[in-house]
């Protein structure tokens, strides 16, 4: 081992203790898919972004939902502009983020806004919550209290 | 019983006073005259438009990115409108104790320091908002003046890219506007965009 291939070595044990997932860039249609696909689990889907105030705030309810909670999934679209992806990415790992996090580039807002929800204005925070198996589906725009969103998977449950 | 169906009517009518319900203006609406206190310290009513063709009524805010995003499209709105009777007027609907950024003299401050030609009036209990129905920054109302009657022609957002305004193919509110300086209503007529939730007071 030459002495640069140890100071690789030394770099990559020592970059490891800080893994966090990154944002992964994608279109509506993705995010199309995802809302109809099949799921035993119930989906809980949040519209956020880095910069909105409220949706930073709320956001550690959806962290706790996750991790408390087997039966539920839930995803981040984040809607910051996709240049913005490193300052999203420190933002995930800075917040311990271990929900999927999907930056969502696509500009024309009109063109998708309704088939996420009609009742949808277009301000965020914003959250849909699906039970595929029932196929009741609730949308909220607003920023969630705690418990709220426990509230809202239950009344989809019945 | 009585008393526990005139308990639930009264939850019912509180959840859904305290609830912002999908209503305000439409198009097609005649807007009700406000008065609110501008940038320049006066109050200022949408009647003292009254000898413009009509107004590009904007809810607007310091401290929304989109809307900072927007601040110069804004800006060239106004000064391409104005000359042909469609001022831009903008409204700061946020409250201040939930955005400080927001509070008046801050307004005072941006508008100064953004070269505001355009009036932005603080819309202090938010009661215009209400009454428009607006949901986010920047949430555009184009009124048409009929005969002093401000009706509502268009609402929605400025284009459809607010990252960058070259890349904008539809340019919603300046169409309308040109619409309507031709005499015809426009040919699209609501649109939404993602925006910064409007700061409400808490309840």
């Amino acid at each position: 081992m030459n002495k640069n291939n140890i100071l690789f070595f030394l770099l990559f044990i020592l970059g490891v203790p800080g893994y966090a997932q990154k944002a992964e860039v994608i279109k509506f249609d993705r995010l199309e898919a995802l809302i109809s696909q099949e799921s035993e689990k119930v989906m809980v889907i949040n519209f956020w972004a880095t910069w909105c105030g409220p949706c930073v705030k709320e956001l550690p309810y959806f962290k706790k939902l996750d991790a408390e909670n087997e039966d539920v999934n839930v995803y981040l679209i984040s809607l910051d502009f996709v240049e913005k992806l490193d300052r999203v990415n420190a933002f995930i790992e800075r917040k311990e983020l271990v929900s999927p996090v999907l930056l969502l580039d696509e500009m024309d807002y009109n063109s998708w806004i309704d088939k996420v929800d009609e009742s949808w204005s277009g301000a965020i925070p914003a959250t849909l919550v699906i039970n595929a198996a029932t196929g009741q589906r609730k949308f909220v725009e607003k920023e969630l209290e705690e418990g709220e969103l426990e509230k809202l998977i239950a009344e989809l449950s019945n | 019983m009585l008393k526990l169906k005139l308990f639930s009517l009264l939850l019912f009518v509180v959840f859904f006073a305290g609830n912002k319900i999908n209503s305000g203006y439409q198009v097609g609406d005649t807007v009700k005259d406000f008065e609110l206190k501008n940038v320049d310290g006066e109050m200022l009513a949408l009647s003292d438009f009254e000898d413009e063709n009509g107004v590009i009524l904007i809810f607007d805010c310091n401290t929304c990115p989109y809307s900072q995003a927007y601040r110069e499209r804004i800006k060239s709105l106004h000064a391409n409108f104005k000359s042909k009777g469609y001022p831009v007027l903008a409204i700061n609907p946020n409250d201040p104790g939930r955005s400080p950024g927001d509070a008046f003299d801050k307004m005072v401050a941006y508008a100064k320091e953004n070269g505001y030609k355009h009036d932005y009036l603080q819309d202090v209990d938010q009661s215009v908002a209400r009454a428009f129905g607006a949901t986010n920054t920047p949430h555009v109302f184009v009124l048409k003046n009929n005969k002093g009657a401000f009706k509502v022609a268009y609402v929605g957002a400025i284009d459809n890219n607010t990252k960058d305004a070259a890349a904008a193919d539809k340019k919603y509110v300046e169409d309308a506007v040109n619409a309507l300086l031709k005499g015809k209503e426009p040919a699209t007529n609501k649109t939404k965009a993602i925006g910064c939730t409007i700061k409400w007071k808490e309840a």
